[in-house]
């Protein structure tokens, strides 16, 4: 059995980051194809930290953020999401509705289903390429929205999912679509159960000893 | 910046903490999702508590860290604190904010519905202790932030896109 305070080796580490490359890189290039522009993905980070850090990985607390989630259950019992800050969130309308960039500058319903949809596509990709990667049984649940302040947002979905003790596992990407006159970025994090950690260690072929 | 009649300090209080302060201050909680802020104040003594509850009921919990995270546990301690600090738990107001459902779609798991249930726990646990609920600002699917102010015992809601509210 694993301790409850997991402290990965940097090998694991690296392993779980090589995760989250792969699954991102899988995303955005669907969201690539949805959107047909280029868009750039960050180093991922893979690190231990209190659940309320994550917060600031993003932005303040009162921040007006957009969020897509999906829990995961089966092997790997967890969370993924991403968060768009309100701008990205009026350029990703943009974008997907084919307006002129700042044309939107609220979001109303047409708007929060594209949202959605692009946060659909995301997480579904993500999703399956770790499926393909680790065959690991991951069963994803519909995806849930909001659109409000971080902080609210992040907090909620961290209680509702059980992920409250004192580190999490967070692997964090940050994507963007540089333009002029409509820049795109956003945020995705896994949060992912000790023990979940452990199968897709496991799966890529490292050991947890 | 104005400074002139504005520089009551202002001190920011957690998720899953608490903070008691004496007059004149402000406490500040930011961006209430499910999670419930719980203030209480003399209003004799004008001293003020502000907690930030994220979990009703800390039994179903085999190892509990932060006690101000649950409200069963959190409440009692803040007002213990409050004791300390010369209150008199007799003249203690509460009010309420938080609780609302932020996310919507239709994964069950996510939608148990915690705010509601800190809420809940909130207002037995405050009854219990023969605490009066003054106002509350709960429900709903907005994110809240709440601060308390120990000069008044006014509670401000700042919702995005809202005009600030005192309960």
């Amino acid at each position: 059995m694993m301790n409850n305070n997991p402290e990965l080796s940097a090998v694991h580490l690296d392993a779980l980051r090589e995760i989250s490359n792969i699954g991102m890189g899988n995303a955005i290039t669907s969201l690539a194809q949805l959107l047909d522009r280029r868009i750039n993905m960050s180093v991922p980070l893979a690190t231990f930290m209190p659940f309320e850090e994550t917060i600031q990985l993003v932005g303040g607390p009162e921040e007006l953020v957009s969020c897509v989630s999906v829990r995961l259950s089966g092997d790997v019992p967890g969370m993924v999401l991403f968060v768009f800050n309100s701008k990205s969130t009026y350029r990703l309308v943009d974008l997907l509705m084919g307006l002129d960039p700042g044309t939107t500058g609220e979001l109303d319903e047409m708007g929060e289903s594209a949202v959605k949809e692009v946060g659909n596509v995301l997480t579904g990709s993500f999703i399956s390429a770790i499926y393909s990667l680790t065959a690991l049984d991951i069963k994803s649940a519909v995806p849930m929205f909001a659109y409000d302040m971080l902080g609210a947002v992040l907090t909620s979905l961290m209680v509702a999912s059980g992920r409250t003790e004192d580190r999490v596992l967070v692997l964090e990407t940050r994507l963007f679509q540089e333009q002029a006159e409509a820049s795109i970025s956003g945020h995705f994090f896994m949060l992912a159960e000790p023990g979940s950690i452990n199968k897709l260690i496991d799966a890529l072929g490292f050991s947890m000893t | 910046m104005e400074l002139a009649a504005k520089s009551v300090a202002e001190i920011q209080v957690g998720i899953a903490d608490y903070k008691i302060a004496r007059n004149p201050c402000r406490l500040i909680t930011l961006g209430l999702g499910s999670c419930v802020g719980v203030s209480l104040y003399d209003p004799v003594t004008k001293v003020g508590g502000l907690l930030h509850v994220m979990l009703p009921d800390s039994t179903q919990f085999n190892n509990v860290s932060k006690p101000a995270k649950f409200a069963d546990l959190g409440i009692p301690l803040l007002i213990k604190e409050m004791r300390a600090m010369g209150v008199n738990t007799g003249r203690l107001q509460a009010k309420l904010v938080g609780g609302a459902q932020m996310f919507s779609g239709l994964d069950d798991k996510l939608t148990l519905n915690i705010g509601q249930r800190n809420t809940e726990k909130s207002r037995e646990i405050l009854k219990r202790l023969g605490i009066p609920i003054l106002a509350e600002e709960v429900g709903g699917n907005r994110g809240r932030t709440m601060i308390l102010d120990t000069q008044t015992g006014d509670v401000l809601i700042r919702t995005l896109g809202n005009k600030m509210k005192v309960v």
